[in-house]
């Protein structure tokens, strides 16, 4: 029994059943299949997240995103007036993660490649794309580059998913598609 | 000093427990069942304000709650309980006195003042920083000493155990290799040895920072150090969980292994590869190369995967070739029309053998995927995919043993019979429901560890599709059947052990052993002794069982990278 000792000594030589081998032989394949899926995405498949990060003070990545808003800001948006920005395609864009908003809004084109630089500016926090269902831990101090294509026009939210403190559920915003 | 080495033969199973080890397993045991008591309160708060018609505690509350909740069911009530186990498997097992029961019971009393240390700090209200403490969120340093002093009293079981095995194998109390159980639980004794070093890697330097003697605790060391705690704890509940299995099996129905090689082998690989899984919380992450995320979230080509499907064709596989064995030969299924469902023991481990391997294990991959993690990550998925592991695959198996311990460990008749053959049901039931429930509000988007998902009177706030909060709602729904389930469990229980019927043992002998001799005792139960040497084809059931499992995984990770492949392109 599994509970009393073997006292067989050269349980090791004994045979597996049939239906073991057949098993551990098709599971081992289908492990191999689960494990090749993911560099075959990273050849052929389109979602992949950049894992480059640049390790950054939050005083220097806040003043690249101030010369964001400086550059391309189109208006203000509810009570905190938080610029929106219109940046034009393929250039770096900063957005800022802080207790507890994010700075600025984005307008993007669809169709339009953007590189999106996420950071935070003291705890963790995560930036979840809705309704696409995308998520990005988002850290203090490295300032991670994302490249993102917007495929659909229309008014997508960002919500913080990774729990930052009492107020984390009012750390919202969106991100506007053209 | 002189070693106490009085032995008490259980006359129903001829199991024989040393003195000071049945102290302690009935201790740890009772500790344990306390803290899940404490969890249990603190879900009802979790449940009832996640229900988003309800939404019952304010902000505050909700995530000191929260945090509660999490430590003391994730750490607490699973450790307690694991290290009865893991007494259990080796003194008692192997017939061998305890090595050190004093030191064993100082590591108990740290086990124990750490935790109410831990709840002490979140009790203060300025320490819900959830069980993940992600720094530079900081929490009162009790909380981190608490930890600390919880995971130095476990390491100290752990060395009791190892010692335990050292003596019996010294003072030889059994002949041949341990026990498959045994070699299960000295699985879990390393992973958590690997775990509890991680743990103090990192928390001490926490601890020092909360007090002010280190200046930064950088986010991504402390997450990616952190989860090789974090998650490797969880592996010890996986090889322990299927020692479990295994004994019960064993107990239950006197089933061999169908290979012994097999089986450990696949223990093996767990403690190979289980502990590379901190990856799995880092692929969301920046600043990790994609070699390091896809070799560790695989554990290395998915071979404790492997090891996982394996067990979970050898579990059922030994019971249905014992039952076959005992003439329930007809078709397929009959072995398994045939066991005692009544019997809570058997059905709450084949449940939770069912609820691990459908929905814990098959979720846990597919989200451990590196691409496909982008579309789970931090969402209400992952609550949903651990309460299919932990706690409808760990719990409920722990649940399960309980039912075999109180007549063997405690001498008391199972209080409430009839309640008892459907706590199982209920818990294993409603715990599954949690699970699937969750899993599909994460899939539509809903955060983990969030408050108010209707972002009422804010700005910017996302409605999500109304599928999503009916999701939340059935989840909850399902959350309080559960808890009504873990309520049985613990009115059972506790009664039984304080209350319950004492069994009258007629032959009640106290032995005591010799130096260098085990004590003599009746062979435990009757075991079959011939199966598992041939090469033939015994358990058809369990084989097409296994098959429709892996139908049911592939359909589903497939589902995923299709879901995947229609959001926004990333690079």
């Amino acid at each position: 029994m599994s509970i009393s000792p073997v006292t067989d000594r050269l349980w090791w030589k004994t045979p597996m059943d049939r239906e073991e081998v057949i098993w551990v032989t098709v599971a081992f394949i289908w492990c191999l299949f689960m494990f090749f899926m993911m560099p075959y995405w990273h050849v052929f498949g389109k979602q992949n997240l950049a894992h480059a990060a640049v390790k950054t003070s939050a005083a220097a990545y806040m003043k690249m995103a101030e010369e964001g808003v400086g550059k391309w800001k189109v208006r203000e948006e509810s009570e905190q007036k938080i610029p929106v920005i219109a940046p034009p395609p393929d250039t770096d864009v900063y957005l800022v993660a802080r207790l507890w908003s994010w700075w600025p809004i984005l307008e993007l084109e669809a169709g339009k490649t953007y590189k999106i630089h996420l950071m935070s500016m003291d705890w963790l926090h995560g930036f979840s794309l809705q309704p696409e269902n995308i998520n990005i831990v988002v850290h203090p101090g490295y300032d991670h580059k994302v490249t993102m294509t917007p495929t659909s026009k229309g008014t997508f939210s960002i919500i913080c998913n990774e729990y930052c403190g009492v107020n984390h559920h009012t750390m919202t915003s969106r991100i506007y598609v053209k | 000093m002189s070693t106490n080495r009085n032995f008490r033969t259980c006359p129903s199973t001829g199991l024989m427990f040393h003195e000071p080890a049945e102290k302690l397993m009935i201790w740890n045991a009772v500790a344990g069942v306390v803290f899940l008591l404490v969890g249990g309160l603190l879900a009802i708060g979790v449940v009832l304000t996640r229900w988003q018609w309800v939404h019952w505690l304010p902000a505050d509350r909700f995530y000191q709650v929260l945090t509660a909740h999490g430590v003391n069911m994730l750490v607490f009530w699973i450790i307690f309980f694991e290290m009865a186990v893991l007494y259990f498997c080796s003194s008692t097992l192997l017939r061998s006195r305890l090595a050190t029961p004093n030191i064993a019971w100082a590591g108990f009393w740290l086990m124990l003042i750490g935790a109410l240390l831990n709840n002490y700090s979140v009790l203060r209200g300025d320490s819900s920083v959830m069980f993940t403490a992600y720094a530079p969120m900081g929490a009162h340093p009790t909380f981190y000493l608490g930890l600390i002093l919880f995971a130095v009293g476990a390491l100290i079981a752990c060395f009791v155990f190892l010692g335990t095995l050292v003596v019996a194998k010294a003072e030889r109390t059994y002949q041949g290799s341990i026990p498959l159980v045994t070699f299960g639980a000295l699985t879990a004794c390393i992973i958590a040895v690997f775990t509890i070093a991680s743990g103090a890697i990192i928390l001490i330097p926490t601890f020092l920072w909360s007090v002010g003697l280190i200046p930064q605790i950088d986010s991504l060391m402390y997450k990616t150090i952190f989860w090789a705690f974090g998650h490797s704890s969880q592996q010890i509940n996986v090889a322990a969980h299927v020692s479990v299995w295994y004994a019960i099996a064993a107990i239950v129905f006197g089933a061999k292994p169908m290979s012994e090689k097999v089986s450990r082998t696949a223990f093996f690989l767990y403690i190979l590869f289980l502990q590379l899984a901190s990856a799995h919380h880092l692929l969301a992450d920046p600043g990790l190369t994609s070699y390091w995320k896809i070799f560790n979230t695989s554990y290395a080509m998915y071979l404790a995967v492997l090891a996982s499907m394996v067990h979970g064709l050898t579990v059922p596989g030994a019971i249905e070739v014992a039952q076959r064995k005992k003439g329930y030969t007809n078709g397929l299924f009959e072995w398994l029309r045939k066991a005692p469902w009544g019997n809570p023991v058997f059905s709450g481990m084949f449940i939770s053998l069912i609820g691990f391997g459908f929905l814990g294990g098959i979720s846990g991959v597919i989200m451990g995927v590196e691409q496909i993690n982008l579309i789970i990550h931090n969402t209400i998925y992952v609550p949903g995919h651990f309460h299919a592991t932990v706690v409808v695959g760990t719990t409920l198996a722990f649940m399960a043993l309980t039912y075999f311990l109180i007549p063997v460990l405690f001498r008391r008749e199972v209080a409430f019979p009839g309640l008892a053959k459907w706590q199982p049901y209920l818990f294993g039931g409603g715990m599954s429901g949690v699970a699937v429930f969750l899993m599909a509000a994460g899939t539509l988007g809903v955060p983990r560890r969030h408050w108010d998902i209707t972002f009422a009177g804010n700005a910017f706030a996302y409605e999500f599709p109304g599928a999503a909060g009916l999701m939340m709602a059935a989840g909850s729904i399902a959350g309080l059947i559960a808890i009504a389930g873990g309520g049985a469990y613990l009115l059972i229980t506790v009664y039984s052990v304080f209350l319950g019927k004492r069994i009258e043992t007629p032959g009640f002998a106290h032995v005591r052993a010799r130096d260098n001799v085990a004590p003599s005792t009746a062979p435990v139960a009757a075991a079959i002794t011939s199966h598992g040497q041939s090469a033939g084809f015994s358990a058809p059931g369990t084989f097409v069982l296994a098959m429709v499992f892996l139908v049911a995984f592939a359909l589903y990770y497939f589902v995923n990278w299709k879901y995947l492949s229609t959001v926004w392109p990333l690079s």
